[in-house]
């Protein structure tokens, strides 16, 4: 087998992209949170999932595409509690048009579940609140109980 | 001032000049406790978790306003037993009540409360999180011991890990330029946390495990906490270490005259009976002083002061 047929079938593994999103360094335990928060299961295009890719970077990634389908910054931002690095590569005609690397928003809410088990919002039907207290080191810190919770303790709801 | 007419959930939104307006506030209730300032409004005070001391004192700070008081001291007795949500709770009462004053054993619960009730919430303590009044009617006392709360020596005895009275302090006092010693046993230390928040805000600290006359000779304000049997995960450490923390009156030879020793009570051990005598014994005095702090919040939070 040539380098050109190698490489060709690789690539077949995921199929090229018209229009739409590759979501691209999910670390590969994050997949379904990736499809859970972003709702991917109430899409209609095809999507294709690719998890325990390997990666120079990350040693072992997950990819999602996404065909007709972009994302807006609030939908964004909510990944970055679960992966800070994940990149989102808009696709227009074949031709990747924009990297979008996505920031750490000052609040989250209703994603992540308090890690003090006598929080009130573990106990009443009402919606989580966390200051990011800590960008670089992404840290939140619950509204209510005041307790932190760095990112790596994250749990989503 | 921005907290006025609104709910108290704790003091951090606070500046120097509210909690120093607040404390003006409360002495001016001191030297004039029975006003009818309350005179025709209800206040319910909502205890999901008994505490009689607190509540006691919210409810005499009411009646000698004047207020009438409707409430419950115990959670067993109400609907939250039979799975009544908080918010539910909160919304009935405030259809009855002027203001709420809760105490809660979820921490939080008076955040959200205040979020979802169209009248203001103070809070009366929730679980280990915040108990606002107490850190008040600490510097109510301090300031009336001392003449000023700026550049004191305070000294913080006990458990000091687990003690929600000694981290709101911490966060108040941090306006005042204060000193302060963590007197404790090494498993009951300052958190980590805490220390790195003097630390980012300029308050000056030290440590110490021994607690002796030696230690609190410099002391303005010694503040004693309870060393729990509960908190050690070591029982042979507790056994150690359980009569070190133990304040007697002949350590008090030696001190300022100006110092006075505080304690959020209540009392087990850690404050020997002997000391109740000694003029620098302040403990009774400081929860009596909690009245007059507390007819201050009250009145705020329903926008009643000038």
């Amino acid at each position: 087998m040539t380098i050109m047929e190698k490489n060709a079938k690789t690539e077949l593994l995921v199929a090229a992209l018209e229009n739409g999103t590759v979501i691209d360094h999910i670390p590969s335990n994050k997949v379904f949170d990736v499809v859970n928060l972003l709702k991917l299961t109430d899409i209609n295009t095809p999507i294709t999932i690719g998890a325990n890719l390997s990666s120079r970077k990350m040693g072992s990634k997950g990819i999602i595409k996404i065909a007709d389908r972009y994302f807006s910054e609030e939908e964004c931002s909510k990944l970055s509690v679960i992966a800070p690095n994940i990149v989102l590569n808009i696709i227009r005609d074949f031709e990747v048009v924009e990297k979008k690397r996505i920031a750490m928003p000052d609040e989250v809410r209703g994603i992540v579940r308090c890690g003090n088990p006598k929080c009130i919002t573990n106990h009443e039907p009402m919606q989580t609140v966390f200051d990011v207290v800590d960008k670089e080191n992404g840290t939140i810190r619950c509204r209510y109980c005041n307790k932190d919770i760095h990112k790596t303790e994250i749990k989503l709801l | 001032m921005d907290q006025t007419g609104r709910s108290l959930i704790s003091l951090e939104g606070l500046d120097r000049d509210d909690i120093l307006w607040l404390l003006e506030q409360a002495a001016s209730f001191e030297s004039n406790p029975d006003r009818k300032i309350l005179d025709g409004k209800i206040v319910a005070t909502l205890f999901f978790e008994p505490s009689t001391r607190t509540r006691l004192s919210f409810e005499t700070a009411v009646n000698r306003l004047g207020g009438r008081v409707i409430g419950f001291s115990d959670a067993a007795t109400t609907s939250s037993s039979k799975g009544e949500t908080l918010k539910d709770t909160i919304m009935m009462v405030s259809n009855y009540a002027d203001l709420i004053i809760m105490r809660h054993y979820l921490e939080g619960a008076a955040r959200y409360a205040s979020e979802v009730s169209p009248v203001p919430i103070i809070n009366a303590g929730d679980g280990a999180n915040q108990h606002p009044s107490q850190t008040m009617l600490d510097l109510y006392s301090m300031l009336k011991t001392q003449g000023r709360l700026d550049n004191l020596n305070i000294y913080l005895v006990g458990d000091l890990k687990y003690g929600r009275t000694v981290h709101s302090m911490l966060t108040a006092m941090r306006f005042f330029n204060p000193t302060f010693h963590f007197i404790s046993p090494d498993e009951l230390k300052m958190p980590e946390e805490y220390k790195e928040y003097c630390r980012i805000n300029g308050i000056k600290f030290e440590e110490h495990t021994r607690f002796d006359e030696e230690t609190i000779a410099d002391a303005d304000i010694l503040y004693m906490t309870r060393v729990q049997r509960e908190r050690f995960t070591d029982l042979m450490e507790y056994e150690r270490v359980k009569d070190m923390y133990i304040l007697r009156n002949e350590m008090l030879r030696n001190t300022k005259p100006n110092l006075r020793i505080l304690h959020p009570l209540p009392r087990v051990n850690e404050i020997a009976q002997d000391v109740d005598d000694n003029p620098k014994a302040y403990y009774f005095q400081q929860a009596k002083n909690g009245l007059f702090v507390r007819e201050a919040l009250i009145c705020n939070a329903l926008n009643l002061l000038k």
